[in-house]
């Protein structure tokens, strides 16, 4: 059997709607004020062109990158309890919620998916920072169950790209608590022998990083990512001192043995491919006998035959 | 010396008037204030009453960082024998934020592992305010990996405002530090009972509360942020800290509530600090129990149950 026709059917959810960008749109790069066109932007994976950059990813456009032909299937996520303590601050949790999805199109700030990278099988979890800081509540912590549990039963490895602010405080001590959840899932992974990779984006923090995005079997970031747990303002109003450059970042974790790599993400597919298929025994990957990345045309005319 | 919080100055001022009239007395042989003082204090004793009846969230958050609550040593001295602590991470140090060692309870052989904030100046600074940093996580771990390997069962005591945000810890891993204590709680095949002594603060706590059971004493909080830091970021006020402490439930019903606490532990009226050797012998009696509970369970059924308690957790919330 063809290796694609397995894959055409599903595709539909991944592939329309969100490259539908305006062809003129400019984005100034936040780092060195380069004026960015849109397209070459999305296209670089929102890595600056002029002085390498890495800008926020969301996980759908991530996914569209990472995957073969830029499909994938979603995993189903159990809903949660909404608004489990009736929190309410300034503003309503569920009003907060709904703005956050009107803003994003996304349900909640994380997305599953399983589909092939370099013809490796894998499941992945992205999170989403635009998404209410990425942070991690009741639905973050079965993401990543559902996530463990779908890679248990299909044998695949698990791939996981952080990015949160941290706990979500509106679900008060039921966010706390997905540490400990989210824990129970990586041990399944572990327990039946899966890799577990995490990629550390920018920013990770918190009970996010002082949980599932410190155990992995191996540890990425992405250049100049903020990982910690205290953010550095915290630190410096406890200690009262300026902290050193780059304290916190991706290449000062590397440094002080946080880390396994620090990968740029325009190389993060191959390595991952890489990694994987090593620590999965499988062959090394053939580069080059896949159609490039991203044919957008095939995919897309099976499915309006549909 | 009473150290008095302030919502209870009103109390302050009957049992200060109280005092004097005493005071006045011993230096004045032919007053005679005793009905007088008795009078006070039976209104102390009824505004005390009052006021504990109806502790707000954010007090009970004050309630739980009394200076004279019963600490983890306090704990420790009183309720467990032959305590023989055990030092360091193997690593980079020992951390004093976090006591903990070999010890007997009610004879059985125990690992004890806690949180300690100090109680005066100097030992407060010693125990760095109960703010524990990766070695102190990293020497809890191999404590809870000798527990499982002799079989002994793990009692742990929470108390802390968190883990310290410093320099030094974030560089020598925090977060991992954190993560693999958790995940060591998550893998032992021996009993783990936990109580909430006073503060559970965020991470910092679950690192040792992720636990087969749970108790809270009455008045302890337990919180994945200080109503202090949830005010500043969702109100932009800290000062808002009432109201976050009431929105993020973070006392013992609401807790149990929501299944994350298994066991309330009362106080004496007035909270732990006006009677510590009754808290303390609660304490005791609850752990107890819970090791009791668990003492006939093999490790394969302990980690299984230990895992779908909190796969479990959060499926229902609050009612309504
Ligand atoms: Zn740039």
């Amino acid at each position: 059997m063809n290796w694609i026709s397995n894959y055409v059917r599903p595709r539909i959810n991944s592939i329309f709607s969100r490259r539908e960008v305006p062809e003129n749109l400019w984005k100034k790069c936040d780092e060195c004020g380069t004026m960015l066109f849109h397209r070459e932007l999305s296209e670089n994976l929102n890595v600056c062109t002029s002085c390498g950059h890495h800008m926020a990813l969301t996980p759908r456009a991530r996914f569209e990158a990472l995957f073969d032909g830029g499909v994938f299937v979603e995993v189903d996520v159990p809903e949660p309890v909404t608004d489990p303590l009736h929190f309410k601050d300034q503003k309503k949790y569920p009003d907060r919620m709904k703005s956050a999805q009107k803003n994003t199109g996304e349900k909640e700030s994380m997305l599953v998916a399983e589909g092939e990278i370099g013809r490796t099988p894998i499941i992945a979890a992205g999170q989403d920072f635009s998404f209410m800081g990425g942070s991690m509540g009741m639905y973050v912590g079965n993401a990543i169950i559902a996530a463990a549990e779908r890679a248990v039963e299909l044998k695949r490895p698990l791939i996981l790209f952080s990015a949160a602010g941290g706990a979500r405080m509106q679900e008060g001590i039921l966010s706390l608590m997905q540490m400990p959840r989210t824990t129970v899932a990586v041990q399944m992974l572990k327990e039946a022998g899966l890799p577990y990779i995490v990629v550390l984006t920018h920013p990770t923090t918190g009970g996010v990083t002082a949980s599932y995005a410190m155990l992995g079997d191996v540890q990425i970031a992405e250049p100049n990512a903020l990982i910690c747990f205290a953010g550095p303002r915290v630190i410096e109003q406890t200690i009262r001192e300026k902290l050193p450059e780059g304290f916190q970042r991706a290449e000062y974790l590397l440094d002080h043995g946080m880390l396994d790599r620090v990968t740029p993400r325009g190389d993060m597919r191959d390595e991952l491919i890489t990694i994987v298929r090593m620590l999965m025994g499988q062959s090394p990957a053939i580069k080059g006998d896949l159609p490039a990345p991203a044919p957008q045309t095939a995919p897309a005319e099976e499915a309006a035959k549909e | 010396m009473t150290n008095y919080l302030d919502f209870e100055k009103p109390l302050a001022e009957i049992e200060g008037k109280a005092e004097e009239l005493r005071a006045l007395a011993r230096q004045n042989e032919e007053m005679d204030v005793e009905a007088e003082a008795a009078a006070l204090d039976k209104k102390a004793d009824e505004l005390l009453r009052e006021l504990y009846r109806t502790l707000t969230p954010w007090r009970k958050c004050q309630v739980a960082r009394h200076p004279e609550r019963p600490h983890c040593k306090d704990y420790i001295d009183a309720l467990f024998t032959e305590y023989t602590p055990l030092a360091g991470d193997r690593n980079f140090a020992d951390d004093h934020a976090v006591m903990g060692g070999l010890a007997r309870f009610n004879d059985r052989p125990v690992v004890v592992i806690g949180h300690e904030k100090g109680n005066d100046t100097k030992s407060r600074i010693e125990r760095n305010f109960g703010m524990a940093r990766p070695e102190g996580y990293r020497k809890a771990i191999r404590l809870m990996e000798l527990a499982d390997k002799f079989g002994l069962p793990i009692v742990t005591l929470v108390d802390t405002p968190g883990a310290y945000p410093g320099k030094g810890a974030e560089e020598r891993g925090q977060s991992e530090a954190i993560a693999r204590s958790t995940e060591k709680c998550l893998q032992v095949g021996v009993p783990i009972v936990s109580v909430i002594i006073g503060e559970g603060g965020s991470g910092g706590a679950v690192a040792f509360a992720t636990a087969n059971k749970v108790a809270m004493l009455e008045n302890s909080v337990y919180s994945v942020i200080s109503p202090e830091g949830c005010a500043s970021i969702l109100w932009k006020d800290a000062e808002k800290m009432r109201e976050a402490a009431e929105a993020l439930r973070l006392t013992a019903d609401d807790l149990k509530g929501l299944g994350v606490v298994d066991r309330i532990i009362s106080e004496p009226m007035g909270g732990a600090h006006r009677d510590r050797a009754t808290t303390v012998a609660n304490v005791g009696t609850a752990i107890e129990a819970m090791l009791q509970d668990l003492s006939k369970k093999k490790g394969d059924r302990l980690v299984a149950e230990r895992r779908k308690k909190f796969l479990d957790m959060g499926s229902k919330g609050l009612a309504a």
